[in-house]
């Protein structure tokens, strides 16, 4: 594959979020990734890992007296967002990135009708007239799989389903052709059915308009469907990166191992499936060493004390477990 | 299998739309039940072309109805008493050719006196609950929405700044007053250009003048408590005393002393409202605070605004009666409601058709603004009636 042009690239960072409590809770700790032009990466965990935390520092959403952003760099196309000041984020925001929230009944202001709230942003960033504005709302719907665009211009949040909201939420994020979508779990409120069109819709949407998306999810099966490089995430820190293939193939850190065997399938029908024991530590205790220790079946001294480094497998595959990777490379050199 | 288009392009699926009903429809199915409220807007509705109609007729150089017309020998008529013919000029007589609400002590028509004070008490409601409410709303969205921000140093020593300009401004002294204000002016140009190299060692200076003093929320609550402590009719009293007695004073100064109640209200709306997701997904569109705080979120909070107002037009409404009533309100020989009322309690024995006229108007047009503002209330909010 050839390495395409980077337009967003994360690099360590770290966003607390200090409480009452003593020790600031590390919701992101440390956080790599990029997403290249036209791509779709997915972003896997579990909740609570910070996934959206990490989506909104890149809006610079993250609400700011609690949370705190103690360092790392944020570079879209060279420019480091965290640098910016209020003006300049609202000029990138919406025109250039562009997000999709997981709650569409929430998501929409109940006291304004669908076109208005579409209309919104094409406002703020656009100079249109009312009629072009008015013309481009009923493009949008119809890009997103509303039926009838121009009669439901009209119609308020609390008139349509579930998935004809997220639609409209799309539809908004489409709204000025940005680079960059970021996707904070758009499916999870939907049924299944829903969601597949959904997925369709994405795809379609970013062949047409080339755009580039980050798809934030903890569905395994969405992964599968539309990546086109995986990021696992465990606890504020990437566990596991890699292309689609790699992941699902090859996983090679045993948090996504783990992820991975307790997905139903034909194989194992009428076993029970498997689960990771434990759950996702506290951000605030995380444990010393490797975080994924305590419920890691491979774990060994150094895992206690030593915080992990990445290890390559392939090229743009690479996972924070060394103990595998030694294990593996040992059996390969045998 | 995947289902194809029909081959006839004029084929189309015809999807049942639900069937559409508004909000404001909505409303008046709810407001319609309330037998009160609708009597309450009946008699609003009733009022305003009433005062509309007084403003006609009695205002102008030559107004149909004169409200200021003297019929010495008239004077202290009962209601529905006809004039006496003799006596009178053609153009002294009385509309309808009797005195409908009688005549006072100087032989005015008080039937006419209280045309051209309704427009009076409407004006004074609705202005004064309109600068009270935009003021509420100002000042309960920037403390509901950047309450958790922090008022720093520099911020109270600037507003120090501009304060003594306006004072030396105001003291005469102009060459100190522009000397202030550009220093002023100076000092946030310096604290900019500051920002903008991004200087980041935090020396004693910029640490003092970083440091938070007062969150936004609580100097604006703090606001809110200190003018509740007053007590607000003698408050505008005095105000009232120092200022030249005008209507438009009137209407100022009790609009600028009854924002607290929509302040708190509109607060407390914003701060639920805040943490809405709606609002998160505004931002991430690139819209700036102010839009989200008056275009987004007010339409959300209006509801127990509206009703405020509503009440708080009765209040107004019955201040300013209250003021022209002591005689601190809208100066004779302009009528209003209340100086009707205060000019007739001389003769409540004799004439007590001059305090029961006006007293029985404002009595009925409050407490139907009030029956008005609950009946509202309750079809804004039905889960409070499902309640009871």
């Amino acid at each position: 594959m050839d390495m395409k042009e980077k337009i967003l690239s994360v690099l360590d960072l770290k966003v607390y979020f200090t409480g009452n409590e003593l020790p600031p809770s590390r919701a992101v700790d440390g956080l790599d990734y990029h997403l290249g032009r036209g791509e779709t990466v997915c972003v896997v965990g579990e909740s609570g890992c910070g996934k959206t935390v990490s989506a909104l520092a890149v809006l610079g959403l993250v609400p700011m007296p609690p949370g705190r952003i103690v360092g790392g760099k944020i570079l879209f196309e060279g420019r480091d967002l965290l640098e910016l000041d209020e003006p300049e984020l609202q000029k990138i925001r919406g025109k250039r990135i562009a997000m999709v929230f997981q709650e569409p009944l929430t998501s929409l202001n109940p006291v304004f009708t669908i076109g208005e709230q579409i209309e919104e942003a094409i406002k703020v960033h656009m100079r249109l007239d009312p009629d072009e504005a008015r013309l481009r709302c009923i493009q949008l719907l119809d890009d997103v799989g509303i039926p009838r665009a121009k009669d439901r211009l009209k119609d308020y949040p609390h008139q349509l389903s579930g998935g004809q909201r997220q639609r409209v939420m799309i539809a908004m994020a489409l709204s000025c052709d940005p680079d960059v979508i970021i996707a904070d779990e758009p499916t999870t409120a939907l049924d299944v059915t829903i969601q597949a069109q959904i997925l369709d819709l994405f795809k379609s949407l970013q062949e047409s308009r080339s755009m580039s998306v980050l798809y934030i999810t903890h569905d395994l099966g969405v992964v599968a469907d539309i990546a086109d490089r995986v990021y696992v995430m465990y606890a504020g820190v990437i566990a596991e990166q890699g292309k689609r293939a790699d992941i699902f193939d090859n996983p090679s850190h045993p948090y996504t191992q783990g992820l991975l065997a307790s997905l139903p399938s034909r194989s194992k029908r009428g076993k029970r499936l498997h689960s990771i024991p434990g759950t996702v530590p506290n951000p605030a205790y995380k444990p010393v060493g490797c975080p994924f220790h305590p419920r890691c079946r491979l774990v060994i001294d150094t895992c206690k004390t030593q915080f992990p480094e990445m290890c390559e497998w392939g090229s743009d595959h690479l996972s924070r477990c060394p103990v595998l990777y030694d294990m593996e490379n040992k059996q390969g050199g045998s | 299998m995947r289902v194809t288009k029909p081959p006839d392009a004029s084929y189309t699926v015809e999807e049942p739309l639900a069937p559409k009903r508004t909000r404001i429809r909505e409303f008046w199915v709810l407001f319609k039940q309330n037998r009160l409220a609708i009597f309450g807007l009946g008699i609003f509705i009733l009022f305003f072309f009433t005062a509309l109609a007084g403003l006609f007729l009695t205002s102008g150089k030559d107004p149909i109805l004169d409200a200021a017309l003297i019929r010495l020998e008239e004077k202290l008529r009962p209601p529905l008493s006809r004039p006496n013919l003799d006596a009178l000029q053609p153009e002294a007589l009385p509309a309808f050719g009797v005195y409908v609400l009688g005549t006072d002590d100087l032989g005015r028509d008080v039937f006419v006196r209280m045309l051209q004070g309704a427009w009076v008490s409407l004006t004074v409601g609705f202005v004064a609950v309109g600068i009270s409410v935009m003021v509420g709303i100002f000042m309960g969205g920037i403390a509901g929405y950047f309450g958790q921000n922090y008022i720093r140093f520099n911020h109270i020593l600037l507003a120090l700044l501009l304060l003594t300009s306006v004072f030396l401004l105001a003291a005469g002294m102009r060459y100190a007053g522009l000397g202030v204000v550009l220093f002023a002016v100076l000092c946030v140009l310096l604290g900019l250009f500051v920002r903008k190299k991004g200087v980041k060692t935090p020396s004693v200076l910029t640490g003092i003048l970083g440091k938070g003093v007062i969150s936004v929320d609580s100097l604006t609550m703090r606001m809110v408590d200190i003018m509740l402590c007053f007590p607000s009719f003698f408050l505008i009293l005095t105000v009232v005393a120092l200022l030249p007695a005008s209507i438009y004073n009137i209407m100022i100064v009790i609009g600028l002393t009854s924002w607290m109640g929509t302040t708190r209200f509109v607060r407390a709306e914003f701060l639920s409202l805040r943490e809405q997701d709606f609002v998160t997904a505004a931002k991430a569109l690139g819209v700036s605070d102010f839009r989200i705080i008056f275009r987004h979120m007010m339409p959300n909070a209006i509801a127990p605004v509206l009703v405020s107002a509503t009440i708080g037009i009765a209040t107004a409404i019955l201040l300013e009666s209250g003021l022209s009533f002591l005689g601190f309100g809208v100066p004779p020989p302009h009528a209003t409601w209340g100086n009707i009322l205060s000019d007739g309690k001389g003769f409540i024995f004799d004439a007590p058709w001059l305090t029961l006229v006006p007293g029985i108007a404002i009595l009925i047009v409050v407490l139907c603004f009030n029956l008005f503002g609950e009946g509202l209330r309750d079809a804004l909010n039905p889960k409070l009636k499902e309640r009871h």
